[in-house]
């Protein structure tokens, strides 16, 4: 049973409320803010590890991302993972979830021999939700996106996705390519003894030459969306400060919510 | 056939026997996205089973066409199934833009069709627009929503997009529209083996006060703490409003499903007044509820970034102000009761 595992480093979420855009350049600053394995990729690590404990093989982690990224891949190997490929190349970036899933695609047809492509039912950064799908569509293989829970007797898999007030069940057979959800799991902590083993663990980096794809078909030139300016949001909004001790702070509230109509 | 010039679909979701909101929505959009080109129409897709008299409801909410798939096999939704009969559809009519809504299912087939046609999907949309130059720009979020970008399809059709439920506002019915309802028989190959099968769709009652149409919202958050969130459901019941929640305050277990996120992983919401309780103001909390009517929240932190999205700052202790705000607002309530006569009934009254 081998088990890809698809992951992205993103900046770390709890840090997105100091991201500003230059109001000159129109780029983003994001300084100081540390990278973190994308939260949804732990889920899919845990629960491929988990099959990893059940039915044996093994477990390769996957990303396509800056050559940073391979402190992020190593941090995966701690947790468990066997081995890591890095897909990095400056003609991958740019892309879109579709330029990213055939750069995705085609190194995991290269490496070969999986049974199960996991990866996070989303990203924090740009959030699209589209990879799980993408990927499937491309690998040429079933997919299903959202997974909250992942049952496996192979070669049948039994899984719950997640609609809007409920859930769907499934049934499917591998291979398939399958989003986990955030709630699917608890990703395990990295020991001391993983991050001395993740030292000898293989760490491959591998460029557009070694995937074998033609030039064009990557990074922003391979992608169908193309992105215009970033702006801030609007909020339009000047905060009043409501002080004092809290009985007077609760007596100020109460007429705000009296001027605003939800309180007679 | 042939090119249907610069024609706006929109997949419509079903719920049961009933379309999604997020569908209704989006056909308001789509006919004023089909209004920039002469001749082009916006039209509807359903898929599933025994569902045609739906297709009414789509045309008085601005669809001009339905497209009527009408297939035992496509009910319940199945990913593959219904990506399958969506990309022959298009290959078929060639429209210009199609709109999904970015719920669950919508995202997933939405994601899937635009990799078999290997064409362009901005997801979760919080805009929409034509440009001067007459391009669809399309306003998506990032890192949380802290920043909005600009997404261009140039060259690839049709360009797709997915919108969050409550974006848009949902048209007007319109009884008196007509519009042509096209059956669509072979939807699917007769001989197509799905390698998945839906054994069972399981769908909880929706709240009968659903957050997303609450006219108050009262989130809470980590500040709020185990033992005060009882609280906020009875401030919320005071107010006859819904109680949400942040990321953090889900993952502890505090709020009772996960029907109660704001954010960009849960729900929109835009009421007349967000009371917000022991929230920091992640950016992925706060894209959820800025476009809300009056924002109050109540931090200890005076420099916390949820007061750069608040109208209202309260500076201190949520545990504390909580339930003094609680028995503040019965006691209102009781000396309005009070001052009321037994039989005339209260009628609204105005802002002060």
């Amino acid at each position: 049973m081998n088990i890809a595992v698809c992951v992205k480093p993103v900046p770390d979420p709890n840090h997105y409320h100091k991201i500003t855009i230059h109001p000159e350049t129109k780029l983003l600053a994001r300084k100081g803010i540390p990278a973190v394995i994308n939260p949804a990729d732990k889920n899919a690590l845990e629960a491929a590890l988990q099959l990893r404990e059940q039915a044996g093989g093994k477990v390769v982690l996957v990303s396509m991302a800056p050559p940073d990224a391979r402190e992020k891949l190593t941090e995966g190997l701690a947790m468990g993972a066997d081995e890591a490929i890095l897909f990095s190349d400056r003609a991958f970036a740019g892309a879109d979830t579709l330029a990213t899933a055939r750069v995705l695609a085609a190194g995991l047809k290269k490496i070969g021999g999986f049974d199960l492509i996991l990866t996070g039912a989303e990203s924090a950064d740009s959030g699209t939700s589209h990879i799980p799908s993408q990927l499937g569509e491309l690998m040429g293989w079933p997919h299903l996106n959202h997974l909250t829970g992942l049952n496996l007797q192979v070669p049948v898999l039994k899984m719950t996705t997640k609609i809007e007030y409920g859930y769907i069940e499934y049934e499917g057979r591998l291979p398939m390519v399958l989003g986990i959800a955030r709630e699917s799991n608890t990703p395990r902590y990295i020991s001391l003894m993983g991050v001395v083993a993740a030292r000898n663990k293989p760490l491959t980096t591998w460029g557009l030459n070694e995937l074998q794809l033609a030039s064009g078909s990557t990074g922003l030139a391979g992608s169908p969306t193309q992105p215009g300016d970033l702006h801030p949001p609007r909020h339009g909004r000047q905060v009043e400060l409501l002080e004092g001790e809290p009985a007077d702070i609760a007596g100020k509230i109460v007429a705000v919510l009296r001027a605003a109509g939800v309180l007679v | 056939m042939s090119e249907q010039l610069g024609a706006v679909w929109v997949i419509a979701e079903t719920s049961g026997s009933k379309l999604a909101a997020v569908s209704l929505e989006l056909l308001g959009k789509a006919r004023e996205l089909a209004a920039y080109k002469e001749g082009a129409f916006t039209a509807a897709v359903l898929m599933g089973s025994a569902i045609a008299s739906l297709a009414e409801e789509l045309i008085a909410h601005g669809a001009d066409r339905v497209f009527l798939l009408d297939d035992p096999r496509l009910a319940p939704y199945q990913n593959d199934l219904h990506a399958l009969a969506l990309t022959d559809l298009i290959k078929n009519h060639r429209p210009e833009t199609v709109l999904f809504g970015a719920s669950y299912r919508g995202s997933e087939l939405s994601a899937t069709v635009a990799a078999k046609l290997e064409t362009g999907l901005a997801a979760h949309c919080v805009d929409l627009r034509i440009d001067h130059r007459g391009e669809l720009v399309q306003v998506v979020p990032a890192f949380g929503g802290t920043v909005l970008g600009d997404i261009f399809c140039p060259v690839s059709r049709p360009r797709m997009a997915s919108v969050k439920p409550g974006i848009f506002p949902q048209p007007a019915r319109d009884a008196g529209r007509t519009g042509e309802v096209i059956k669509i028989t072979a939807a699917l190959p007769r001989d197509y083996q799905s390698p998945l099968k839906a054994l069972r769709v399981f769908r909880r009652q929706p709240p009968a006060l659903p957050l997303e149409k609450a006219p108050t919202v009262v989130a809470g958050g980590w500040g709020v703490g185990a033992e005060g969130w009882h609280l906020l459901e009875e401030l919320a019941g005071e107010l006859g409003g819904a109680v949400g929640c942040t990321r953090p305050a889900l993952d502890e277990g505090w709020a009772s499903s996960e029907d109660a996120l704001i954010g960009t992983s849960g729900k929109t919401v835009r009421p007349q007044v967000y009371l917000g309780i022991g929230i920091s103001g992640a950016a992925h909390h706060t894209a959820g509820m800025k476009d809300s009517g009056v924002v109050i929240n109540i931090n200890l932190d005076p420099g916390a970034p949820v007061f750069g999205v608040s109208d209202y700052g309260a500076v201190g202790d949520a545990k504390k102000i909580l339930p003094l705000l609680l028995e503040k607002i019965r006691e209102h309530k009781g000396e309005i009761n009070a001052l009321r006569k037994p039989d005339t009934p209260l009628t609204r009254r105005g802002k002060n």
